[in-house]
């Protein structure tokens, strides 16, 4: 039923909306996003507060539904693709189950469908090297800290497998060393697993330095206003941070956000 | 939620033994000053030796009616946070049996409900322990229900979303999330609703049924004033309800090893 042009589409959004009726009227929260993301590409969506960025990424899991236009999961309904698991999530908080171990929250999709206890514990081990969390898989969420239990959130959506991985801010709670840091993983892991990303975040180097290409969104209503191309290539080392095409980038991003040119770089 | 670890200050080890040590030696000393040796207590307050010897004397008798109360409580605490267990499961399931439940849990909540016990007693004749358990498993049912209530309302959205997103069925996420979350709540219930159901067990036999049970023996020996017996029985009924206490606050610590962040 998946053609070869539709499975290189991880996600395909054309004249998406979302109104929410509140008691007295309505907030359109999105309107008229056309996005298509390819297969194993890294999108960003960055806006400030109420552009409708992490509505869009709840709309595309299937956590809210669209009010208007379609949206595509490689080739299926959102809600297909979610009870098929076609995608790995992770929000902000971490939401690790804290009287669960670190492996017995990695595993958490895996029990939820099925796969069998040897077979699970062979994924975890595998998903705690990735993560570098190997010696804490017996530990409780509560013993970690913030930037490992968010390392334990990507492991559990990584799951599956997926092909498709949401990310809501997932670094947004982190010291900027440790989001730097995890930055980098991030990139380490995407890359060797090949998965596409959907990455929202309010942090312009963050999206700059993860992306493929950086979806700039404005609100009220929320909607997009600018797709740029990174074009970094696919080595996503800690010398990019320094270099000159690099900021280039940042600025082009920033300025795509203020709608006017900005003088100077000077900060990150 | 506060932290109170700031504001605390750390003691030795052996001073959180010895200190309420001293105080139970002090107690004791006063005591027996009081009863045995100025002679200036009331005549229903006897000394430590006099109950202690009663406590040996009659111990076959004290253990019997302590396990007859003991059963009532139990029976009435097994029922009773059944009852409510299962009613808060189909409060939190259902908004219409919420609606219908709370002002009846609310009532029932402010009743005394030991006050009630003469009229349950006959009710439910006087000759067997029917009533009794009744009145324990009432007071059971309260604490039980209200927290385990709020306990399966405890969910946290970022749960709630990740399990949507993993395609969990009803049942999973009952089992996976909402239970595990509801738990310490049922613990702490029980661990009220079992200092209760001891209370309203004992009180209940002051208001008449079968002439057995702690509470029959204290109300019968008080009145006859044989005061160091009576308070025998009184020990008798501490032991019920420490009983009580230490097996469910155990229960809530196993289960509770780690409490939710």
């Amino acid at each position: 039923m998946i053609d070869a042009n539709t499975a290189s589409t991880a996600v395909k959004a054309v004249g998406v909306g979302k109104a929410f009726t509140t008691r007295n009227d309505e907030v359109v929260a999105l309107t008229g996003v056309d996005l298509e993301v390819d297969a194993g590409e890294f999108v960003s969506l960055i806006g400030p507060s109420g552009c409708g960025k992490s509505t869009l990424l709840r709309l595309i899991a299937d956590l809210d539904e669209a009010s208007a236009g379609t949206l595509e999961i490689f080739g299926k309904s959102a809600s297909r693709a979610r009870l098929d698991q076609d995608y790995g999530i992770a929000f902000q908080q971490s939401g690790l189950l804290p009287w669960r171990t670190v492996g017995a929250n990695m595993a958490l999709p895996l029990e939820l469908h099925g796969v069998s206890a040897p077979d699970r514990k062979k994924r975890v081990a595998e998903l705690a090297a990735l993560v570098g969390l190997s010696d804490f898989v017996d530990r409780y969420p509560d013993q970690l800290s913030g930037g490992m239990q968010q390392r334990v959130a990507i492991a559990r959506s990584l799951a599956e497998h997926p092909r498709l991985l949401l990310m809501d801010e997932p670094f947004g709670a982190l010291d900027e060393m440790t989001r730097e840091r995890l930055q980098s993983e991030l990139a380490r892991i995407v890359a060797e697993t090949g998965a596409a990303v959907v990455f929202v975040t309010h942090s312009i180097p963050e999206a700059v330095f993860l992306s493929d290409r950086v979806v700039v969104m404005s609100p009220r209503p929320g909607r997009i206003t600018d797709i740029i191309e990174t074009g970094l290539g696919t080595g996503r080392g800690e010398a990019l941070r320094e270099s000159a095409e690099y900021f280039e980038k940042v600025t082009e991003v920033r300025e795509a956000l203020h709608g006017a040119p900005v003088e100077r770089v000077n900060e990150r | 939620m506060t932290t109170t670890s700031g504001s605390e200050i750390t003691l030795p080890g052996w001073v959180k033994i010895a200190a309420p040590a001293a105080v139970g030696i002090l107690i004791v000393v006063v005591w027996v000053l009081a009863v045995d040796v100025l002679k200036i207590a009331p005549r229903m307050v006897p000394g430590p030796a006099a109950i202690g010897e009663e406590l040996v004397l009659r111990s076959g008798i004290i253990v019997e009616d302590a396990l007859i109360t003991g059963t009532n409580a139990l029976v009435g605490l097994v029922v009773g946070s059944l009852i409510a267990v299962v009613l808060a499961g189909l409060s939190a399931a259902l908004r219409p049996i919420d609606g219908m439940l709370a002002p009846l849990v609310a009532a029932i909540a402010v009743v005394p409900i030991v006050a009630l016990t003469p009229i349950l007693n006959t009710m439910f004749g006087a000759s067997g322990q029917f009533g009794r358990q009744v009145v324990a498993a009432i007071a059971a049912f309260v604490p039980v229900f209200i927290n385990v209530l709020r306990g399966l309302r405890q969910t946290q959205p970022v749960h709630r979303d990740l399990l949507r997103a993993s395609g969990a069925s009803g049942w999973q996420n009952f089992r996976v999330l909402t239970l595990p979350t509801a738990l310490p709540y049922l613990l702490t219930g029980l661990r009220i609703a079992s200092s209760l159901a001891v209370i309203a067990a004992l009180v209940a036999e002051y208001f008449g049924g079968p002439a057995d049970g702690i509470g029959t023996a204290i109300a019968s020996y008080a009145k006859s004033g044989r005061a160091a017996l009576s308070w025998s029985y009184v020990i008798g009924g501490i032991a019920i309800g420490l009983v009580f206490f230490l097996v469910t606050s155990l229960l809530e610590r196993l289960v509770t090893r780690r409490p939710p962040v």
